[in-house]
């Protein structure tokens, strides 16, 4: 008669096939997790509450974006753009046409990147107001100021549906300019969405920036090191929480953004309350740029009438485009073997590179804080996965 | 002072309770299905195909050059072109589309079709309830029932279709006045006295 051995019922290598050397627990938490903003998985290793080991899988959501791009035209990669980090598809179209722009050394016209400027720092401004809003429903502020970062963000959609004719899906740009102009009125009424969102601000503000359950459960938390955020090569809001004075927008100050006068806000433990308050301040510089851009925004063209849209093709040789979208550095790998699509399309996505970290920032933690760790980091998992 | 955050939060929550009976502006949401918003007018959703006059397959703008059914990303136009040339709107002979399907469950709403088709022929539609319980026929739509009128156009998108009206009129003119030239050129060869070609064949 056989007896069961320890070997034949094991599932995984690791802690749970070891049951007298620990009392670890394996936990996987989602895919279908409401904390986890997606199909995003993450294998945790607890001793009592403490997570040891922390494996994030990801993956769900791979729909072969750089191949199928590699089989569309110039044009037809565009929309598909739009579905990398979905709540910010404007600033991902920015950084394809940047890249393909230098590919082909395109001049935009002044008046396309004013409009780019202006649509791209509304798009900041309602990702990091969902951000926010989420962040708080991860702490278990169930409701209330997500709903306020909803009704705020919701202005900037019907912003966008009217200038584009979709409210996420915007495949606004083109190569050497934008695809529309701004209709009549909608400047008069992107101003008065502009002026009106300090109230918002300040009312969140008052709401939760002194609030004793924000702090307690947000100060200290998930700490990245100055250095590790270097080495891991973070970038965006998360580096900068971190006290890396790391903005493309001074950095590259592609497009105009050199005419511009902000300031870079930074951090200076690497928390998560610091990342919270990035994003806060983040926004009250977005909106001075708005200011100034409303203010400037010359007429004239919108469109480099040298460029072709359809049938486009560049000569041969490679190009890199990268911008500060609201998640971090997002660039667009391109070489070109001349024909009319691209040989190689590479996309460098910031929610991807900001999330390696994440063992690093859970460690020693408990359960409740690897939920707003992971929502701190502000993640997309259309942009993790391609 | 601990329960600071609570009374401030629920003062918060009562000036926007209160003030909704004030201010309309602080009042967010409609009661959809009986209430609804006032349409944008550039929202887009899907492809429709535009035709002139009352007959939808004749008065149909689209000339078959295929061009939207190569660009379109995600390959959900299928179309077959006619051998024929059927009389358009204006009574000029054109080809025509032999069948004309789009997949809207294939569709991502683009508009590139919209922006390559030279012909003003496909235009994006801003009719959203689509739900159907039939999810492979119930959504694969034919030319008839993609075809819609140019009065509906000016409808949904009164900005845009007037430009377009004015733009296609303005083509229709330019052509006719070239037909007319060429018909003045025609005539006044006509009436000229016996032209010397006409001798040289006398000589041969």
């Amino acid at each position: 008669m056989s007896v069961l051995t320890e070997s034949t019922i094991a599932l995984s290598s690791g802690p749970v096939t070891d049951p007298g050397a620990s009392q670890l627990l394996e936990v996987s938490m989602g895919p279908q997790h409401p904390s986890t903003h997606g199909v995003f998985r993450m294998d945790v290793s607890l001793d009592g509450e403490q997570v040891v080991k922390l494996k994030p899988v990801f993956g769900y959501l791979h729909r072969n974006h750089e191949k199928i791009a590699e089989n569309e035209s110039y044009l037809g990669c565009m929309p598909y753009t739009d579905r990398l980090d979905y709540i910010c598809s404007i600033t991902n179209n920015w950084a394809y046409a940047l890249a393909v722009e230098t590919l082909a050394g395109i001049k935009v016209p002044e008046r396309a990147e004013y409009l780019r400027v202006i649509t791209g720092e509304l798009t900041r401004l309602q990702n990091h107001a969902s951000l926010v809003g989420f962040l708080m429903q991860d702490m278990g502020a169930s409701g209330t100021p997500l709903m306020y970062a909803f009704r705020e963000r919701e202005k900037i959609l019907d912003l966008f549906e009217a200038l584009t004719g979709a409210r996420m899906m915007c495949n606004y740009m083109r190569f050497g300019g934008c695809r529309v102009d701004a209709p009549a009125g909608w400047l008069q009424q992107a101003q008065k969405v502009i002026d009106a969102f300090p109230k918002f601000l300040d009312e969140f503000e008052s709401l939760l920036r002194t609030n004793e359950i924000l702090m307690a459960r947000t100060q200290g938390v998930g700490r990245v090191s100055k250095e590790l955020a270097i080495n891991a090569g973070l970038t965006g809001p998360m580096a900068r929480a971190s006290g890396v004075n790391y903005d493309l927008r001074k950095v590259d100050s592609y497009g105009i953004y050199d005419r511009f006068s902000f300031r870079v806000p930074l951090g200076e433990f690497g928390d998560v309350y610091d990342r919270y308050m990035i994003r806060l301040l983040e926004m009250r510089e977005s909106l001075e740029i708005l200011k100034q851009a409303m203010r400037e925004i010359p007429a004239g063209p919108i469109m480099d009438p040298g460029t072709k849209i359809r049938g486009f093709r560049p000569k041969a040789g490679e190009a890199y485009g990268r911008i500060e979208a609201p998640k971090g550095e997002l660039g667009f790998y391109l070489i070109s073997d001349g024909t009319g699509n691209p040989y190689r399309f590479r996309v460098r996505p910031p929610s991807l590179i900001n999330l390696t970290v994440l063992e690093d920032m859970c460690l020693g933690r408990n359960v409740a804080d690897i939920v707003i760790i992971l929502g701190s980091v502000d993640i997309v998992l259309g942009e993790v996965d391609r | 002072m601990l329960g600071q955050g609570i009374l401030k939060g629920l003062a918060e929550t009562a000036r926007n309770f209160f003030g909704s009976y004030i201010n309309k502006d602080r009042l967010t949401t409609v009661q959809f299905p009986e209430e609804r918003l006032p349409q944008i007018e550039a929202t887009r959703d899907f492809p429709f195909l535009v035709y002139d006059g009352t007959d939808w397959d004749q008065g149909m703008r689209c000339v078959s050059c295929q061009i939207c059914e190569k660009e379109c990303p995600p390959k959900c136009i299928y179309i077959v072109k006619s051998a024929d040339k059927k009389p358009d709107a204006t009574g000029k002979p054109q080809f025509y589309p032999a069948r004309f399907d789009i997949d809207i469950s294939v569709c991502m709403s683009c508009q590139i079709c919209v922006e390559v088709c030279p012909f003003d022929a496909i235009k994006m539609d801003v009719d959203f309830e689509l739900s159907t319980t039939d999810r492979f026929g119930g959504l694969l739509l034919n030319k008839q029932q993609l075809a819609k009128s140019n009065e509906y156009y000016n409808k949904i998108h009164p900005t845009e279709a007037a430009a377009v009206d004015a733009a296609l009129a303005d083509e229709r003119a330019k052509a006719d006045a070239k037909l007319r030239q060429a018909a003045e050129a025609k005539a006044a060869a006509a009436a000229a006295p016996p032209t010397p070609p006409a001798e040289k064949t006398v000589v041969q």
